[in-house]
């Protein structure tokens, strides 16, 4: 079976929800729609208070190309543009729009097979630009860019990222189960936008049923190939899914596209089929509500800018006992501060812990152990970082390698001082970032 | 016998290795100024960086070589240490100005309910880079004491009740080491007279009144009460945040009796 080279980990699953169907999330009467939902620029909103909002409407404009535009959820009126909380505390512009429950939304009528297959890879890139498609596995990175392939550059494989290596989460694998085909023809679209030959979708071996139904779904494509990936984490992570699919390495600073390849998530795929199939831009994800004491537990499609409390009042109401609240999986999710942030484009899952789970340890001191060190993906040396970070070397962070680190947080998991190694590493990135 | 050839063997080489180190000695001879020596004697030796300076050796060794005593000031050294200096250094002695560091923050715990719990490292950076804090306001103190931890001279302690840092004025030399320290630049370094004391505003939260007042009990709002009773204008206010001149400042205290969120504070107490 097919896996990275080197570190990793082997966190318990807990994937309660793995058999749970992807339920509709009834439409909120308000939404607060984040005008910051991918990696680079924020949106910049084109809808004034007052205004009169509809289904698929454009609503803020991607100001430069490496950004994304946002797009209304639902029928409704703006409310007001003002600042809401993000998971983290901080003060984001959004939009809030008062949804119009009696003006249900109409689904515009789907292109057909014909019109397809019709068009162009640019005019498939610039689809995917307008609908505001960003990678779904959590970086947000707008697909539109990473499709826009560089001169001289070529791609050879597209990778669909169905590992979903994190623990808790099956927002992907619930995707796989019921919607495998739109998957493939999502998939058949990146490579038709690329003009990559073949693909591999990439699923870990403890998603049974959703390998089967991707092997059926890709029966009939012989560019395309299901792979079943060792159940290792983060097998989901870029580089490691393109050594375990291809074998080829991602030189340090370097782009997957130096390698031919290019990684996109089931979810993305499936969202670029929505978008062009069925002329829907993105403004739902599925996001799995997970942790042991939620009472009704599963993978709900949310409309963006639903607030948190929302989705987990629709799950069961937060347990009395509830420490922590995880926006994104347990291993690289962020504890959110406030429940009154509301639903992303990046946001994969809910998970509440109960606060005996939540809490830290004391931290004791480093036993030159080295177990940061080999269950590293990157093959960095996760407490020489710290160190570092503790007396402010940031230069010697810089020459240690500290900006490969992906943040899957190995070291911090595995290390048995309970040292906070991954926040000292981020706090060095963010300090070498602002020079 | 024995033990008069080790005698013997070792007393030739420690004659031969004292001839080596004699010469080694005369050759590689460095000659310092004894006035360098001097100075650092009378110098804290925290090496805070508060002159401008990489440490306190290097503060000597500018004094020792400097025309003027213009600009070189030992902020860990009272004015009677800093004549001693110059009258080593052979110059006449320019009298400073003492600062001290003050916190523009008042927010002890029942000021600013938290709104969630920061469970992780115990760094003002790490939570601040990371986590936007535990109240509503985003400008406060955060209390984990990254300015306690950098102060060379222990002049400062975090209040656990409050948590909120104290700056000792007996021991505070202004050298502005809190001053890079703090994340979120709450230290500032205010000129103190022997014969008043320093008049503050204890905050720096910027957002509009309303808001303010939600996320902070003793929040400056900017109403402009202290500019209003002040004597010598020396509060301004910008971005709903007001400052106290402290070149105009006269300690009248008005400004602290008028002020309707008590977010003015005095180095009396």
């Amino acid at each position: 079976m097919k896996t990275f080279k080197i570190g990793g980990i082997h966190p318990p699953e807990n994937k309660t929800t793995g058999d749970s169907p992807v339920v509709d999330m009834p439409v909120p009467g308000e939404l607060r729609i984040m005008l910051s939902q991918c990696i680079g620029v924020p949106a910049k909103p084109i809808v004034k208070p007052g205004d009169k909002v509809e289904y698929g409407q454009m609503i803020a404009e991607a100001p430069a190309f490496v950004s994304a535009p946002v797009y209304s959820p639902v029928n409704g009126t703006v409310k007001k543009l003002e600042p809401t909380r993000t998971p983290q505390g901080i003060w984001q512009d959004s939009i809030v729009i008062e949804t119009d429950m009696d003006n249900p939304v109409s689904w515009p009528a789907p292109r057909t097979q014909e019109e397809v297959n019709d068009l162009s890879p640019d005019e498939i890139i610039d689809l995917v630009g307008n609908s505001g498609i960003v990678g779904l596995g959590g970086a947000t990175f707008p697909t539109k860019v990473k499709l826009s392939v560089p001169k001289g550059k070529s791609v050879e494989y597209v990778l669909i990222n169905g590992a979903e290596c994190e623990p808790c989460l099956t927002c992907d694998d619930a995707l796989m189960r019921y919607d495998a085909h739109n998957i493939v023809k999502g998939t058949l679209l990146i490579m038709k936008a690329t003009g990559a030959k073949s693909g591999i979708i990439g699923i870990e071996e403890n998603k049974p049923d959703a390998i089967k139904a991707m092997k059926a779904a890709v029966s009939g494509e012989r560019s395309l190939n299901v792979v079943t990936l060792k159940k290792k984490y983060p097998q989901g992570g870029e580089k490691q899914l393109i050594y375990a699919l291809t074998g080829r390495t991602v030189p340090a600073g370097a782009l997957p596209i130096e390698t031919g390849c290019i990684v996109d998530n089931v979810a993305t795929a499936y969202a670029i089929y929505d978008a062009i199939y069925n002329r829907r831009p993105l403004t739902e994800r599925i996001v799995t509500v997970t942790g042991p004491e939620i009472s009704e537990p599963g993978n709900f499609r949310v409309k963006n800018g639903t607030s948190i409390k929302d989705i987990l009042d629709f799950a069961g109401g937060v347990p009395e006992d509830t420490g922590k609240i995880i926006a994104g999986g347990p291993m690289m999710g962020k504890a959110v501060s406030t429940l009154e942030t509301p639903a992303t484009k990046g946001l994969s899952g809910l998970v509440a812990l109960p606060l005996s789970e939540s809490l830290r340890k004391k931290e004791g001191p480093c036993i030159r152990c080295a177990r940061c060190v080999s269950v590293c993906p990157m093959g960095l040396e996760p407490y020489l970082l710290m160190l570092q970070a503790d007396v402010k070397k940031w230069d010697d962070m810089a020459a240690s390698g500290v900006m490969n680190c992906l943040e899957c947080g190995c070291c911090t998991y595995t290390c048995p001082s309970y040292r906070p190694l991954l926040d000292m590493i981020k706090l060095g990135k963010q300090e070498l970032r602002k020079k | 016998m024995t033990i008069g050839i080790s005698i013997i063997v070792l007393g030739v080489i420690g004659i031969i290795a004292a001839v080596l180190l004699f010469i080694a000695a005369k050759k590689f001879y460095v000659f310092e100024d004894p006035k360098i020596g001097e100075i650092e004697e009378l110098l804290p030796g925290a090496n805070c960086g508060g002159c401008g300076f990489s440490g306190c050796h290097a503060f000597a060794v500018e004094c020792a070589q400097a025309k003027s005593m213009d600009g070189l000031i030992c902020t860990g050294v009272d004015a009677e240490g800093m004549k001693k200096i110059a009258g080593i250094a052979g110059l006449t002695p320019v009298e400073a100005q003492r600062k001290i560091a003050v916190i523009k923050c008042s927010a002890s715990c029942e000021n600013r309910d938290p709104r969630n719990i920061y469970d992780g490292v115990r760094s003002c950076a790490i939570e601040s880079a990371l986590y936007q804090g535990e109240s509503d306001c985003i400008y406060g103190c955060l209390g984990c004491g990254d300015c306690v931890k950098a102060c060379p001279f222990g002049a400062m302690r975090l209040d656990p009740g409050e948590q909120l840092p104290h700056v000792d004025l007996e021991k505070c030399t202004g050298c502005g080491k809190c001053v890079e320290t703090c994340p979120r630049h709450l230290c500032e370094l205010s000129p103190i007279h022997t014969d008043r004391p320093v008049v503050w505003v204890a905050c720096a939260n910027r957002d509009r009144g309303p808001v303010a007042m939600k996320e902070c009990g003793v929040a400056c709002i900017g109403c402009t009460k202290c500019r209003k009773v002040c004597p010598v204008e020396a509060p301004s206010i910008t971005s709903f945040l007001a400052h106290i001149d402290q070149e105009k400042c006269t300690s009248c205290g008005e400004c602290i009796q008028a002020c309707p969120r008590h977010s003015i504070r005095s180095s009396a107490g």
